[in-house]
């Protein structure tokens, strides 16, 4: 039986596109098509603008026909975390605060998606403003990982990961300021990849935590993962923390010959809380990368443990100020009965915030306020510096740090959303890179035996993702693990 | 209510108190775009037609810095001997407000881009034409950040207008240094007319380009520690400032005499009903949480960076005062006319450098162009500045040397002069034009003063008999004779001769 | 949870939800101070660092002096800014009665 398109990669559809062997218009209709068959059941996506994406993909194909083809991407459908700005379209971020709100701009990404040519499809589920790690903090709809419906596709970028697994669209954009793409991308079965802080523009990223937060590709292979990656990395001078660092050719990169590895493992963070079957999944990793001349290394992290409440105490106070700009004046939910200015911030917010966001709030304004302040911010920050400096004292001795994506599979519905603690510790091997601004790539490692995905993560020095991206691309061609489809 | 006393007992009052005043003045950049966006600023436009993304603080959006309001607030902190931060950072004030599109406003709360510093302010001498004491206000700190934007109150709701949300903002905080209502309006008039001189802002208090706000206490004469402070708010003109200091000051004298204690609070100068008010709900302390703004990075300074800005800087006006002095003896009475205005000082030296006479010129600047260039503008507004007048420095130092070398008399000059502004013609060309060279003929001016002398026995008789003032009224018949174009001191000369 | 016998920080949740301006239900300001309380408590293991010397990490890496030039760029006309607007009149934002200090 042949293929289906909503099947293909990125790559394949370009090479489908290119030979003529299906439209544009084609392609996008089976993504439409597809979105509309499984969307009951994964819930993906919280808006989906089908006669847009079509016009996009027809404007396509008559630059194709014109000869004015611009890249791999010209005519491919990407889905977007509803965390980007794209002028035209809703704005979200799975909070009814910003319910009506339609972005009268356009994010530097998507400004460079655009430019590439790409389909911009739909807007996707995610944990209330990336607060979350199973989507379940979404104020829409409940997203179902596409392995099993039961269970969370994690967070907060959740829908972007189900809807790539279900083959909704070959790939999406998603946003990371503590694993939030790498957790989904493991938990659903696909390749997730934080860049290095400051490679990726963060104009037209709502901000949860300023000094944290990361666009990144989700997609089902390392090849996409650089592609997409190559169409929107490289400094911005709207944003005053991207880098200068050129952009290398990440799809270059993966056709290089594998260099002599060294790669760490930090076997002492892998503690009491991690599953069992991750753990033998993460072991034969290890094996497999031996096996092809990789020298593996322990190293010590040690300060690693502290990440998760360095992480809470920095991203909290961080969004705390960030989301203050939500309070019914220029664009938000405005509370009907309100008899003046005061009452209108503290009920709008109270009404267009959910419970893990107005936590959040109150968790951070409490660590900056007076008194705390040197306690709890200035610490943390300090705190931060040592757990930078374990990472630049462990790439020393190697190139790449191996670890799990997260302690477990996807778990149930409902599993941990009444206790907030436990929620954060699935975050335990992603947090810390993105305290030291680090690169991260998840990739699919694995099934347990209930045929979850198991994700395996590499980390990497700062600007590293070609590195990381030819590491990984080294496991995937020779396992199958990326070829695997949930059944829906 | 408080009664203030008049006259006497007001002064006693006074005398046994000192007051200690210290200044936060803002004061708004003048660059083409915002301090942390490109959206354009200006003043008066239309609302909400200078707004962008970042400006309304929509979903995704992130500043950037201003690179001029950078390079302007280095000048400021340089002209007044500030020590310019090796490094300095930008925090967040939070804090909710309508007029705040993020709810916090991007300011400097531990690493200024400047500290120290020092502000010579001219108390008033003993009358207008006597300069007054010197002295040097200290400074706190200057710091960067970013203006709110406008709100308009009414009945029942208020209407926001984000056209000046995220202009540049310096502010210049003083220490308690300054003791009375005239040291606070010197203050502020020398920064001012330093500010306006080095480019930095116009200073329009009606257009919010300066604002101030006065942190006001009392004590007994001798006492050192400090007394309760009162935030003064809403001094909105300078007359304003010095007003509602007096006032307030007065006040709590007023409130220590009846034994009563100065509450720490914000107050409001209410110019129309000449007092200042509590604005009870200020009195809680704001916990801004400060934190550094992980969305910028921190401005490094270096030495040569500093040195090719301060060579941009202008003569301080005070400086310029004691110049002029030094090196060409002008008095207090024209130096305090020219040299606050760094047009008229330019435009003066401009024309000493053409004729070389600095008094002459200055004289002729400070009153006669000063005149004619109020008398120009067009009723109720602001005189003409030097550079919309007609006469160029170099046609006035042409003028002013032909009276020297004696061409014309100083009585015609005048004419030529107001010839000159009305026409913008050269002196010279307006002297041919109308034929008004000084007679250097003696015997034509012999035979008139002799006609003159016949013609008017009376005065003769009055001058030979003692009375020398009576030869004023024959010169004047001769000038008159003459059409002014006689030398006044030739026909003196020769009067005398004839009458003699 | 061990956490949960350990002496736990009070957090004065009023004091706070007035500073981030969030009206809390009586239900919701229990539950987070509850829950709040066990995170602070999860925190002090920060306490127990030796952070003498080491400076904070306020930027992923050592970058100063990113600055524009002071150019105008075009921005949004009073309609674009007003898209989103909940209320407004005269081309402004109409927000309820500012009283004094919002």
């Amino acid at each position: 039986m042949p293929e289906p398109l909503h099947s293909m990669t990125i790559a394949e559809l370009g090479r489908r596109l290119a030979a003529k062997q299906a439209s544009s218009e084609e392609v996008t209709r089976a993504f439409v098509e597809r979105s509309r068959a499984v969307e009951p059941k994964v819930g993906a996506f919280l808006h989906r603008d089908e006669d847009d994406a079509l016009a996009q993909a027809r404007a396509a194909d008559q630059r194709r026909a014109a000869g004015q083809t611009r890249g791999p991407l010209d005519g491919v459908p990407i889905g977007i975390k509803d965390v980007v700005a794209v002028k035209g379209q809703p704005l979200t971020c799975a909070s009814k605060i910003l319910k009506k709100f339609i972005s009268p701009y356009d994010a530097t990404v998507i400004e460079r998606l655009r430019a590439a040519g790409a389909v911009l499809w739909g807007r996707l589920n995610m944990d209330e403003f990336a607060m979350g790690s199973s989507t379940e903090n979404s104020a829409y709809q409940t997203t179902s990982n596409p392995w099993d419906l039961s269970r969370i596709p994690g967070g907060s970028s959740g829908g972007s990961a189900a809807a790539v697994a279900a083959g909704e669209a070959p790939a999406a954009l998603g946003s990371d300021t503590g694993g939030s793409i790498r957790q989904p991308a493991s938990l659903c079965g696909i390749v997730g990849l934080k860049p290095t802080y400051g490679v990726v523009s963060r104009y037209g990223l709502v901000a949860f935590a300023s000094s944290l937060d990361q666009i990144g590709p989700m997609t089902r292979t390392t090849e996409d993962a650089a592609l997409l990656l190559q169409s929107f990395a490289g400094h911005d001078p709207r944003d005053s923390t991207s880098l200068k660092q050129p952009v290398p050719d990440y799809t270059a990169a993966l056709a290089a010959p594998p260099k002599p590895w060294t790669i760490g493992v930090p076997r002492d963070f892998f503690g009491a809380g991690l599953d069992a079957e991750v753990r033998a999944s993460i072991e034969s990793a290890i094996e497999f990368y031996k096996s092809r001349g990789c020298k593996i290394v322990d190293i010590t992290l040690p300060h690693a443990d502290l990440g998760l409440p360095v992480y809470y105490i920095i991203a909290t106070a961080e969004a705390s100020s960030n989301l203050a700009r939500y309070d019914g004046v220029r664009y938000t939910h405005r509370s009907p009965e309100t008899t003046d200015v005061l009452n209108m911030y503290f009920k709008s917010r109270a009404e267009g915030f959910g419970p893990e966001v107005k936590r959040r709030i109150i968790l951070g304004t409490y660590v900056l306020s007076s008194g705390y302040y040197d306690a709890y911010y200035l610490r943390a920050q300090k705190v931060r510096t040592l757990i930078r400096r374990d990472f630049e004292n462990a790439f020393q001795q190697v190139d790449a740090i191996l670890t799990p994506t997260a302690p477990t599979a996807a778990f149930k519905r409902g599993e941990k959303s009444d206790d907030p603690l436990a929620m954060y510790l699935s975050d335990i091997y992603t947090i810390s890179v993105n305290l030291a601004g680090l690169p991260g790539l998840s990739l699919p490692c694995g099934f347990t035996k209930s045929n979850l995905p198991i994700g395996l993560q590499l980390i990497g020095r700062p600007f590293a993702e070609a590195d990381l991206l030819a590491l990984g691309h080294l496991f995937e061609t020779a396992h199958d693990y990326h070829s695997r489809r949930a059944l829906l | 209510m408080t009664i203030i006393p008049g006259g006497l007992c007001s002064k006693i009052f006074l005398m046994e108190f000192e007051a200690v005043i210290g200044l936060e003045v803002h004061v708004q950049l003048k660059t083409r775009s915002k301090m942390f966006t490109r959206a354009a600023y200006r003043y008066g436009e239309p609302p909400n037609t200078l707004t962008n993304p970042t400006v309304l603080a929509l979903p995704g959006t992130l500043p950037v810095m201003n690179a001029e309001a950078i390079r302007k607030s280095i000048k400021v902190g340089l002209m007044f001997g500030c020590k310019i931060a090796e490094t300095c950072k930008w925090d967040r004030k939070n804090y909710f407000y309508p007029d705040s599109p993020k709810n916090y406003q991007i300011s400097q709360y531990d690493q200024p881009l400047c500290l120290g510093g020092g502000v010579e302010i001219e108390l008033p001498g003993p009358s207008r034409n006597i300069m007054g004491a010197h002295r040097v206000v200290q400074l706190t700190r200057i710091h960067l950040e970013e203006d709110v934007g406008k709100l308009t109150h009414f009945l029942n709701d208020s209407l926001v207008d984000y056209n000046r949300a995220g202009a540049p903002l310096i502010e210049i905080v003083s220490e308690p240094d300054m003791h009375s209502p005239d040291e606070v309006f010197a203050y502020l008039t020398t920064l001012r007319t330093c500010l306006i001189a080095a480019g930095i802002s116009d200073c329009d208090m009606e257009k919010g380009q300066l604002r101030c706000d006065a942190n006001i206490s009392v004590r007994p004469h001798g006492e050192t520690k400090l007394g309760t402070k009162v935030e003064l708010k809403n001094l909105n003109s300078f007359s304003g400032v010095r007003n509602g200091t007096e006032f307030e000051i007065k006040r709590q004298i007023q409130c220590v005499q009846k034994g009563e204690r100065i509450i720490q609070e914000t107050r409001r100068w209410d110019a129309q009903l000449g007092l200042t008010q509590s604005m009870r709900s200020k009195e809680q302390a704001h916990d801004y949480r400060y934190f550094p703004d992980p969305d910028l990075m921190p401005v490094r300074t270096t030495p040569e960076q500093i040195e090719k800005l301060r060579a941009e800087l202008p003569e301080l006006p005070f400086d310029k005062q004691r110049r002029y002095l030094k090196d060409w003896e002008l008095p207090y009475t024209i130096t305090s006319v020219i040299c606050p205005d760094r047009e008229l000082s330019e435009y003066f030296e401009a024309t000493v450098a053409v004729c070389g006479q600095p008094k002459a010129v200055a004289n002729y600047i400070a009153n006669d162009l000063l005149r004619e260039l109020a008398a120009a503008a067009p009723s109720g507004e602001s005189p003409l500045t030097v550079s919309q007048c007609k006469i160029t420095a170099a046609a006035l130092g042409g003028l002013v040397k032909i009276i020297e070398a004696g061409v014309i008399s100083k009585q015609i000059a005048k004419d030529v002069f107001l010839e000159m502004f009305r026409t913008g013609d050269e002196a010279e060309a307006i002297v041919d034009r109308k034929g008004l060279r000084v007679q250097a003929d003696t015997g034509e001016l012999e035979k008139i003063c002799a006609e003159i002398i016949a013609a008017n026995p009376k005065p003769v008789e009055q001058y030979k008999a003692g009375k020398l003032t009576a030869i004023n009224a024959l010169k004047g018949q001769v000038m008159k004779q003459t059409k002014g174009q006689a030398n006044p001191a030739t026909v003196d000369e020769v009067l005398k001769k004839l009458l003699a | 949870m061990l956490a949960r016998f350990m002496p736990q920080p009070s957090v004065d949740i009023d004091y706070v939800a007035n500073l981030a301006r969030l009206d809390l239900t009586a239900e919701e300001k229990v539950r987070f101070a509850a829950q709040l309380g066990d995170i602070l408590a999860y925190f002090e293991k920060l306490n127990a660092v030796d952070v003498s010397g080491v400076e904070p990490m306020a930027h992923a890496f050592p970058v100063f002096n990113v600055l524009d030039d002071d150019v105008e760029q075009p921005g949004f006309s009073p309609a674009e800014a007003l898209l989103n607007a909940p209320a407004q009149r005269d081309n402004q934002f109409l927000v309820p009665k500012v009283v004094d200090d919002a």
